[in-house]
């Protein structure tokens, strides 16, 4: 279609409209260099002192770690468990497949609100609140949803002849499996491992319920941090959040491409 | 010979590799979902004793409890209600970004994509402190409003920063559902109607609204799924004035320690997801 049919009048509120969705994610960039005590915009000075805040300040930084490291176990186990799932479930055909699928993916339906509580009484009776293994399966629970669907449809649009041909020439199926399909899921793996990293490393609903004082994570600590006072250094934080969403998301783009993932 | 000696040289059943691969995901779904939310509908059903404790009944005053108290009643017509608004509200300011990108091609389409995902992909407590910052009385909108020299409106810490802010935390979702929609919107027909002599503002009442109304019933259920359920931006935002069901189950659960009313709670918020799910497939069934 040519362009000439969008009239001046709708690209004016197109861009209005896009300055209000991007607003709050633009304004923590320059608030971020704020020199002032408090939360005020614009500034009436400009430092980097609250970047060095937040590297100073012990508890933000230790949940940085912490959400780090559990991001990391969380993506590696979601791949190992979602990757022979995802196989199961495209290559084999056994009744109640579509019901499994149906309930595997569940859990995204149910609002994190519910689902956070809903963990916390069964895991308080189990003592898994405010451990590392409690954390890692309610973060599994959100995680290998996402995983599974992005997995499943790298393997359903996969060209089975490869497959079948290296079958005819006498490969095991596990051969085959390594071989040729894990390969060629790759782009699928690549978006499975970014979302699940993000949705882990973001997650903050249920791990509010499940975090204690001996145990916090990053999205937790900064929740806390607004919730009890108003200045720049979540900013800081926010605009380093940002640079690592954004990284994730070109490498997602480069890959599979956006499309793809998000719009079915 | 034995039996185990017997699987091993026979080859796996389909059934058999399949069981065993999904053991694992199986497993923490059993684990982290189906016991908690079976879980969370018996303990509606519980007594909280003053202090924390749980007595272990079935009863349903929990239940009863929320329609008599005018407290409760008043918090899930308020759910509801500034969910709708805030739905509304969505689809309004994301409808024109929707059509834009629906109709723009190749790398600028790409672009317009990723800024419309990025909020998506950004945590919700550095959006909502965004806002924070916008909306505050030391912040750009309150001072531009001031310095036109107009009474400067509280933005902050009531239902007004709740709005504002979920709006635009909410149009990523509503943009997506809306673009998904949109595939019906074949560019030959719009020309065809403007061919026939009608006019913009009449072509989009009479073929472009009509073709998109699946995707805006789409989005709109996801909206309004997502307002009722939101709690991150409530809570920081309404600064403890603000009083709705995902902040007061969280506050009964983590505050108050009344682990059976913040279940019935939990269980009404689902109600309340059924009756959307129901009204949006009425509406599916009307446009079909």
């Amino acid at each position: 279609m040519d362009t000439e049919k969008t009239s001046w009048a709708m690209r004016i509120l197109v861009f209005i409209l896009f300055l209000y969705l991007l607003a709050p994610v633009l304004l923590v960039f320059p608030m971020s260099f704020s020199g002032d005590q408090v939360l005020r915009f614009p500034p009436t000075s400009w430092s980097t002192r609250w970047y060095s805040a937040l590297l100073e300040n012990r508890g933000m930084m230790r949940a940085f770690w912490t959400s780090l490291g559990l991001a990391t176990i969380v993506t590696a186990l979601s791949l190992v468990i979602a990757i022979p799932a995802a196989w199961t479930m495209t290559r084999l055909r056994f009744p109640g497949r579509d019901f499994l699928f149906n309930l595997f993916t569940a859990p995204l339906l149910l609002p994190t609100i519910v689902l956070g509580l809903a963990i916390l009484i069964v895991f308080a009776s189990m003592g898994l609140l405010a451990t590392t293994q409690g954390l890692v399966i309610a973060h599994l629970v959100v995680t290998l949803p996402y995983a599974l669907r992005v997995l499943a449809v790298s393997l359903g649009t996969q060209n089975l002849e490869c497959e079948e041909a290296a079958r005819t020439l006498g490969a095991r199926p596990l051969v085959v499996f390594f071989r040729v399909t894990l390969p060629m899921m790759m782009p699928g793996i690549v978006a499975a491992t970014a979302l699940c990293f993000l949705v882990s490393f973001d997650e903050v609903v249920i791990t509010l319920f499940l975090t204690g004082p001996r145990i916090s994570t990053l999205p937790v600590e900064l929740y806390n941090y607004v919730y009890n006072r108003a200045d720049p250094l979540v900013a800081a934080a926010s605009v380093l959040l940002i640079l690592l969403t954004l990284a994730v998301i070109m490498i997602v783009e480069r890959t599979m491409g956006l499309g793809r993932t998000f719009v079915r | 010979m034995s039996a185990a000696a017997e699987t091993r040289r026979r080859p796996l059943r389909a059934g058999e590799v399949a069981v065993l691969l999904l053991l694992p995901i199986a497993l923490i779904n059993a684990v982290g979902f189906i016991l908690p939310v079976l879980n969370l509908a018996r303990y509606s059903l519980n007594r909280a004793r003053i202090g924390g404790g749980i007595e272990q009944v079935f009863t349903w005053e929990n239940w009863t409890g929320i329609f008599r108290d005018r407290f409760y009643l008043d918090i899930v017509i308020n759910s509801v209600g500034v969910s709708l608004g805030i739905t509304i509200a969505t689809l309004i300011l994301s409808y024109p970004i929707a059509l834009y990108l629906h109709r723009s091609h190749g790398r600028w389409r790409t672009f317009l994509t990723v800024l419309v995902i990025s909020p998506l992909l950004t945590s919700a407590v550095v959006r909502t402190y965004g806002w924070i910052a916008l909306l505050s009385d030391n912040g750009p909108v309150v001072g531009t409003i001031r310095s036109l020299g107009l009474p400067a409106p509280r933005l902050m810490f009531n239902i007004n920063g709740v709005f504002i802010g979920l709006t635009e935390i909410l149009m990523p979702y509503m943009i997506l559902a809306l673009l998904a929609g949109f595939g019906r919107l074949d560019p030959k027909v719009e020309e065809a109607a403007r061919t026939l002599g009608a006019s913009p503002t009449r072509t989009f009442w009479r073929v472009i609204l009509p073709l998109t109304l699946p995707g805006i019933a789409l989005g709109c259920l996801l909206c309004f799924v997502l307002a009722v359920s939101s709690f991150i931006t409530p809570k920081l935002m309404g600064g403890g004035r603000v009083f709705l069901l995902a902040t007061e189950i969280y506050d009964q659960a983590i505050v108050t320690l009344n682990w059976p009313l913040a279940s019935t709670l939990s269980i009404l918020v689902l109600v309340i997801f059924g009756a959307a799910l129901w009204a949006y497939s009425a509406v599916l069934r009307r446009l079909d």
